[in-house]
């Protein structure tokens, strides 16, 4: 049933561009609360998309990671801030300015790397189907440097966290 | 019968997955039900009490001995407890903000309830898998619903716009998101040991080299504990304290609303109960009879191991009970510290461990 996954794959990308956009500029409401809702049925919707791809553990670990611990205590930030002057309508030029920026070099990079891509024939999704084993193989094993530093990155990041909490520090 | 062999391999597919999750939505929906009346009957037995023991429909007076019996077991119970939630006054306090206080019991619900999907509860009838969903990465699906488990309760105490429910909302996610570490920790060498993340796969596992139980007793109790601490209950009941916070994050709610979240919690703990058996006690297998570890080849014999897994399941359900009404609440930071320096350094040691085992003397 190709036509199937096609519409499948319209209607979940659709979804997920939908949502992005109301999070970032949603025209019903200014509630921070309300965008970080959107961006976990962005990230949901973008689940749906690797499942079509057939890459249920990059799905599951998408829910898992972002969706139910990242952006819950994102959620929890937003809330304990509760930021009111920030719902009404109000730019930050500089914001704005480097936002834009970024965007365009993420878009870039994206656009380079779909034009350098070389299509592959059907069949390449069998590898990553349920493969957790081959995944972990390929991280560990051909690309064990970049995925060490990574992880050293995240630690600096934890100890740095734990340490601007710190108050009495000497 | 034959007419089903006339339909493509799809349509079956989908007839047969409907009528799963037709069948296990009911059956979950009736042990919500009667969990409650197990959970009063219980709590009434360890404060000698009787429990309910009134409710009778009109059709008691019909059945000469049975009827008053089973009205003395409260049978009838949770349909009048059903009832009342459903025609109590559904009352929405003028403060709140609407959409997140209509959205937060139903997203409480809908992962409680989605979390039974990838669970075998059985080995097969005829030639039908007793699983909703056969996923290679089962476990994962799981944990990623279960932590979404966690926005019902943080919207309720944000949409509920008042004080003691949002400190009960604070309270629960931190709690839930502490011990989902923990229990993602602790089934980790559950994994290292069976090579793989289908369930179905781990109840094969165990049924040929014996019950997880027995070869991670160390993760099982952890895993059993963090799960008390995601469904909230005593002894770790904090998010909704009465004697601190009222009711905590469901103050607010009434009626049909509040009983979502009451049915919320059941729900978890049927599948938490259930993920327990699949994962440490072998799931619908039994050991020493070949008959109850091999896939059934019989409508009887799938149907036993339907009940097993039931009995097993039944069992963790009691537990879950029974502790509520014999511990005190812990205090929140014992609660904080158990999980992050006891519970998570533990279940890492654990992994370390198994997985020096298995590279020393698996190869």
């Amino acid at each position: 049933m190709p036509q199937f996954t096609d519409l499948l794959f319209y209607a979940l990308a659709g979804l997920t561009l939908l949502f992005g956009f109301l999070t970032v500029l949603n025209p019903l409401s200014r509630n921070p609360v309300t965008s970080a809702m959107f961006l976990v049925l962005t990230i949901m919707s973008m689940a749906g998309l690797f499942v079509l791809l057939h890459a249920f553990f990059l799905a599951a670990v998408q829910v898992l990671v972002y969706a139910g611990a990242v952006m819950v205590v994102f959620l929890f930030v937003i809330m304990l801030l509760d930021l009111k002057e920030d719902e009404r309508r109000h730019f930050n030029k500089i914001a704005v300015g480097l936002g834009g920026l970024s965007a365009l070099a993420i878009a870039g990079t994206l656009v380079a790397s779909i034009v350098k891509t070389v299509p592959v024939a059907t069949g390449a999704g069998r590898l990553a189907e349920g493969e957790t084993k081959a995944l972990g193989r390929l991280l560990f094993e051909s690309h064990l440097l970049p995925f060490e530093i990574l992880s050293v990155l995240l630690l600096v990041a934890t100890v740095g966290a734990i340490l601007i909490t710190k108050k009495d520090l000497r | 019968m034959d007419a089903i062999n006339y339909l493509s391999p799809t349509a079956q597919m989908i007839l047969f997955s409907a009528l799963k999750i037709g069948v296990v939505f009911g059956v979950v929906m009736t042990a919500v039900a009667y969990a409650v009346l197990v959970e009063r009957k219980v709590s009434a037995w360890i404060q000698d009490r009787v429990g309910p023991n009134r409710t009778a429909p009109f059709f008691v007076d019909y059945l000469p001995v049975i009827g008053p019996f089973l009205v003395k077991l409260g049978i009838f119970q949770p349909a009048a407890d059903g009832l009342k939630f459903l025609l109590k006054e559904d009352f929405t306090p003028s403060y709140v903000r609407k959409v997140y206080f209509w959205l937060a019991p139903a997203i409480t619900v809908i992962p409680a309830l989605l979390t039974v999907a990838v669970i075998p509860f059985g080995s097969n009838l005829g030639s039908e898998k007793m699983v909703i969903a056969d996923l290679n990465v089962g476990i994962l699906y799981t944990f990623g619903i279960v932590s979404l488990g966690v926005y019902g309760i943080v919207l309720a105490g944000y949409g509920s716009n008042s004080k003691y429910p949002f400190l009960g909302s604070i309270r629960s996610s931190a709690q839930m998101i502490s011990y989902e570490i923990a229990m993602g920790m602790s089934v980790i060498p559950i994994f290292l040991l069976t090579e793989s993340l289908n369930l179905s796969d781990i109840i094969r596992y165990q049924a040929e080299h014996g019950w997880m139980i027995l070869k991670q007793p160390l993760a099982f109790v952890i895993f059993l504990i963090a799960a008390f601490a995601e469904t909230n209950r005593l002894p770790f009941d904090l998010p909704e304290s009465e004697s601190e916070l009222v009711g905590g994050y469901h103050t607010e709610y009434s009626s049909m609303k509040f009983a979502l979240f009451f049915l919320g919690e059941y729900a978890n703990m049927i599948a938490s109960s259930a993920m327990m058996v699949t994962l440490f006690l072998g799931g619908w297998t039994l050991p020493f009879v070949d008959a109850l570890s091999l896939p059934a080849n019989s409508l009887l014999l799938g149907l036993v191991h339907i009940g097993v897994f039931f009995a097993k399941m039944a069992f963790f359900m009691i537990v879950f009970i029974w502790v509520r009404w014999m511990l005190p609440r812990f205090r929140y930071d014992q609660l904080m510290d158990l999980g992050w320096r006891r519970f998570i350094p533990l279940a890492l040691a654990n992994i370390v461990v198994t997985a020096l085992v298995v590279a020393l003397f698996n190869n």
